[in-house]
């Protein structure tokens, strides 16, 4: 036997329904453990002492005083690191612990390891460095060059796209330089992890992460140990949107607790955050549209700088999607697009939820928005009349092949009445501050629309692993599901119970933890976990259904707690998204995606002329989520992107000053607060991808990159400025000079 | 030095804290009650807003000492045993929880507010919740879970 489809689909919890996270109780109640909440008896804390210089050599380290506080236990620095002393997400260019130079403000250079937080700090600052200072490369792009940060020079990628013809000329031309700021994923659970020593010789590192085994191999190699000794389990993940990618504090907290053999903690504070993650890329992007009279894109040229800072992370994937969504949902026959990703010695950056795309977006939306006030044309209208859809060709020559309803978004989100003028204090800019009861405030609307690739890409073997387990517990059947992927937040604990509900029509469905006994599930980012995860737990799910029908075989059983009986039926699945292809590297050409996602966006705002102030009052969203698995889940998602997509619009920035961070603190890097975020309508398409489980369309990016520029879009119809950089500040929108790279 | 302090309606001590700990690291490191946490400890984003003597607080700005005899109430003593207070159960109805690291900071908030002010409109829920930063939910489902403990509260 096995259950019947038509009861699958009415299962209570399953898919298409919106049943509660299994962890909900625990975190209203503030018991959920967290990785800054884990406790062992006997536990030691750990600190690292950090570079303050973006560019030095390391002369000397004496830690002779820091020894000689009570309470240390360890004072380590790279002449401890066993194994390789160097690491990297897709190149291994950065050390565990500094060795001779330091590349960026904040580099880990020595680690303590004390009985109490405040003892570590204290022995930490009592570490003697000797820096002979370097000027600081600080500009991408003038980074290539200039003074080689790395053996092979400052080029991290170079991703060229070229298609059609290269001279192609048309009537109406408009260019544009614009530049994105260095946004912070701002993840309010700090880097903490608890390591735990062994007694086989290797450790158990308790941490939140993204993607455990990617952590372990990189740990593992760090420590000189087999991946076997090193085991991860993941910990409570208070947010991640990228930064947690990378390693933080992983092999730190492993070095201390095996050097001391004691349970080692290690939670950064809020600063150390900041310095302790990657960010998303700033960037300059330069872009030339042309169009014929009647709208009609005919060329699109861009050359795209992504500064990815001291060490490679992510950037070369950074740099790819920068380039192949170069041009945006729109058909264009000849493109010639350059993006280069260099080192410089500003923070290290890498993933942050919309991975290139963001920046990208923000130019070429800009560009649509001036394009469209070159013909006369309404903006809406500009971008329908080239809006790509399904069959559509994109710049790589990669065919879009399943739904891409790029204009019908847009037509959702202008068809929506306008917002009334606001009444309370709080509607307007500047909010209870009383800065304004409507004077100097003009209204501004603006659209925009992104495309994003779901999934990784270039030929990446982008696969998950789920074992589910079936039995009779107390007379009812049971269902335990295991992967190894990541719940960061986003609510896939809760979509892996509501896809074995549905497969396996039981209700009673528990998610065991993530950690690495179990084969890889793959990176919680690119919007691919409820893809991928999805597609490997219901793959599990349909081994655990052909035992079931081998039990049936030949009986007459039509329950499945008797079906089963004493038996446990244990099923593990790998499986993969269908192949990609890497671009070609010299004309980008290529199938280098999975899939698209697509998400639109309308901004209304009301700006202070005067002041500079900015209120947005709505920011309404359409996107295509082929199928919504978990529709509260999927509105989350598109009103949490949404609203850091505004944080890059109007407030979100690291400043930095020759490499030096000046803004480490909530105090000074502001993200999004309640009175900030407006309302927001939401349309939810779901028009099926053939091709994924459940014709499901990743969700989680789509929202942030459309969200920045029609918001700046908004501000520029209120204001008349050009705003070619974001975030906008209240000086870019009061200032009497033109902005740097506007249009003459 | 020591401190004595009731929490949750439990008189509590805690020993050897050392002068420049925060009502926070006590109460998460020294009394076993992580539920408030510990995203900026700076006073910017609320998510270790605790009850002091009833009234609202961030715990990390309370130097341990200067909570001496006084009462505290956390998250975790919303509710007795394994009840949820009305405010709990919304959150979790609204699907105004995803990672949950700014939950019981903005429960306690939202909790205070709807004791203070039981029928508020959405600029007031605004303005009383913008203390407590939530970097996932974009915050339009905790304005949906305080309108919806609201609405339970009155009915
Ligand atoms: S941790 Fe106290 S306000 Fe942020
Ligand atoms: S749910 Fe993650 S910070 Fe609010």
């Amino acid at each position: 036997m096995s259950p019947n489809p038509a009861e699958l689909t009415s299962v209570v919890g399953g898919v298409g329904t919106s049943p509660h996270r299994p962890d909900a109780i625990l975190k209203v109640r503030g018991e959920f453990a967290y990785a800054s909440d884990l406790w062992h008896e006997d536990m030691i804390w750990g600190a690292t002492l950090r570079s303050p210089h973006p560019h030095a050599r390391i002369v000397s380290i004496d830690l002779s005083d820091a020894l000689l506080v009570p309470g240390v236990h360890a004072v380590l620095t790279h002449e401890d690191v066993p194994g390789r002393n160097i690491y990297g997400l897709e190149r291994a260019d950065q050390p565990v612990l500094a060795e001779d130079v330091v590349r960026y403000q904040g580099e880990p250079v020595a680690l303590v390891a004390a009985d109490h937080p405040e003892t570590a700090l204290r022995a930490m600052k009592r570490i003697k460095v000797g820096y002979e200072v370097l000027t600081p490369v600080v500009d991408m792009e003038s980074a290539l060059g200039d003074t080689p940060l790395h053996p092979g020079g400052n080029l991290v990628r170079h991703v060229p796209i070229r298609r059609g013809d290269p001279d192609a000329r048309a009537a109406v031309v408009v260019t544009g330089r614009y530049e994105v700021g260095m946004q912070d994923q701002a993840f309010l659970g700090p880097e903490s992890g608890l390591a735990v020593p062994a007694e086989d010789g290797g450790v158990d590192l308790y941490v939140a992460t993204q993607w455990l085994h990617v952590d372990q191999a990189q740990v593992a190699t760090a420590l000189g140990l087999p991946p076997a000794l090193v085991r991860l389990t993941l910990s409570g993940v208070g947010g991640a949107f990228g930064g947690r990618e990378d390693l933080s504090m992983q092999v730190h907290a492993c070095l201390l607790a095996l050097r001391t053999g004691k349970p080692t903690k290690m939670v950064y504070n809020r600063e150390e955050s900041f310095y302790g993650h990657v960010h998303r890329h700033p960037a300059v992007l330069h872009y030339e549209h042309g169009a014929d009279r009647d709208g009609k894109l005919v060329h699109v040229k861009a050359r795209i700088y992504l500064d990815g800072g001291a060490y490679a992370s992510s950037t070369p994937a950074v740099v790819a999607n920068a380039a192949t969504l170069g041009v945006g949902p729109y058909v264009v026959d000849n493109v010639s697009i350059d993006a280069w990703g260099v080192y410089t010695n500003n923070p290290p950056c890498g993933a942050m939820r919309g991975f290139g795309a963001v920046q990208a977006a923000f130019a070429y939306e800009s560009q649509m928005d001036r394009l469209a006030e070159a013909l006369g044309m309404d903006p809406v209208d500009l971008r329908i009349a080239n809006a790509m859809s399904e069959g559509s060709a994109m710049p790589t020559g990669q065919v879009v092949d399943s739904a891409a309803p790029v204009a019908r978004l847009l037509e959702l989100v202008r068809d929506k009445p306008l917002p009334p003028t606001g009444t309370d204090l709080l509607d307007l800019p500047g909010g209870v501050a009383n800065t304004t009861h409507g004077e100097g405030v003009v209204r501004g609307v603006g659209y925009a629309v992104g495309i994003k690739n779901i999934g990784f890409s270039e030929g990446y073997d982008d696969y998950s692993t789920a074992r589910v387990r079936l039995q009779v517990v107390g007379g009812e059947p049971v269902a335990l599901a295991h992967t190894a992927a990541c719940e960061v937040g986003q609510g896939l604990v809760t979509i892996v119970q509501q896809i074995v509900r549905t497969e396996l029509g039981v209700t009673r469905v528990t998610v065991l933890p993530m950690d690495t006994s179990i084969g890889s599930a793959g990176s919680t980012s690119a919007s691919r976990q409820t893809y991928v995860t999805g597609g490997a737990v219901r793959a599990a799910c349909a081994a655990v259904k052909a035992r079931l029908a081998e039990l049936a075989a030949g009986r007459h059983v039509d329950d499945l707690a008797a079906l089963l009986g004493d038996e446990v039926v244990d099923e593990t699945a790998e499986w993969r998204h269908r192949p990609t292809e890497p671009i070609d590297p010299v004309t980008g050409q290529g199938n280098a995606h999975v899939q698209y996602g697509f998400a639109a966006h309308r901004a209304v705002v009301d700006v202070d002329v005067e002041l500079g102030l900015v209120k947005v009052v709505e920011l309404d969203c359409a996107q295509d989520v082929g199928r919504a698995l978990n529709p509260q889940a999927v509105l989350g998602q598109i009103q949490g992107g949404t609203a850091q997509g505004l944080g890059l619009a109007v407030m979100e920035e690291i400043r930095t000053t020759g490499g030096v961070v000046r803004n480490p603190s909530f105090t000074d890097y502001l993200i999004p607060t309640a009175l900030d975020m407006p309302p927001m309508r939401i349309d939810v398409l779901e028009l099926a991808d053939p091709n994924a489980p459940y014709g499901l369309r990743g969700v989680g990016e789509p929202p942030t990159i459309s969200s920045t520029p029609a918001v700046v879009a908004a501000i520029r119809a209120a204001t008349g400025r050009a705003l070619n950089r974001v975030p906008v500040r209240p000086e870019h929108i009061t200032s009497t000079e033109r902005p740097r790279g506007a249009p003459a | 030095m020591r401190v004595n302090v009731t929490v949750n309606g439990v008189p509590r001590r805690a020993d050897d804290v050392w002068e420049g700990e925060s009502l926070l690291f006590v109460l998460r490191e020294r009394l076993g009650l992580p539920g408030a946490k510990n995203a900026c400890e700076q006073g910017e984003c609320g998510s270790c807003t605790v009850y002091l003597d009833g009234v609202p607080v961030c715990a990390c700005l309370v130097a341990a000492g200067q909570a001496e005899g006084r009462e505290v109430r956390t998250v975790e003593g919303l509710a007795d045993g394994g009840a949820l207070d009305p405010v709990q159960e919304a959150f979790i109805e609204a699907g105004a929880v995803q990672c949950g690291f700014c939950t019981p900071g903005l429960v306690v908030a939202a909790h205070d507010l709807l004791a203070r002010v039981p029928d508020p409109s959405d600029p007031e829920i605004r303005e009383a919740l913008a203390g407590n930063l939530c970097r996932c939910t974009g915050y339009e489902k905790i304005l949906d879970a305080v309108r919806l403990a609201a609405r339970r509260a009155r009915s």
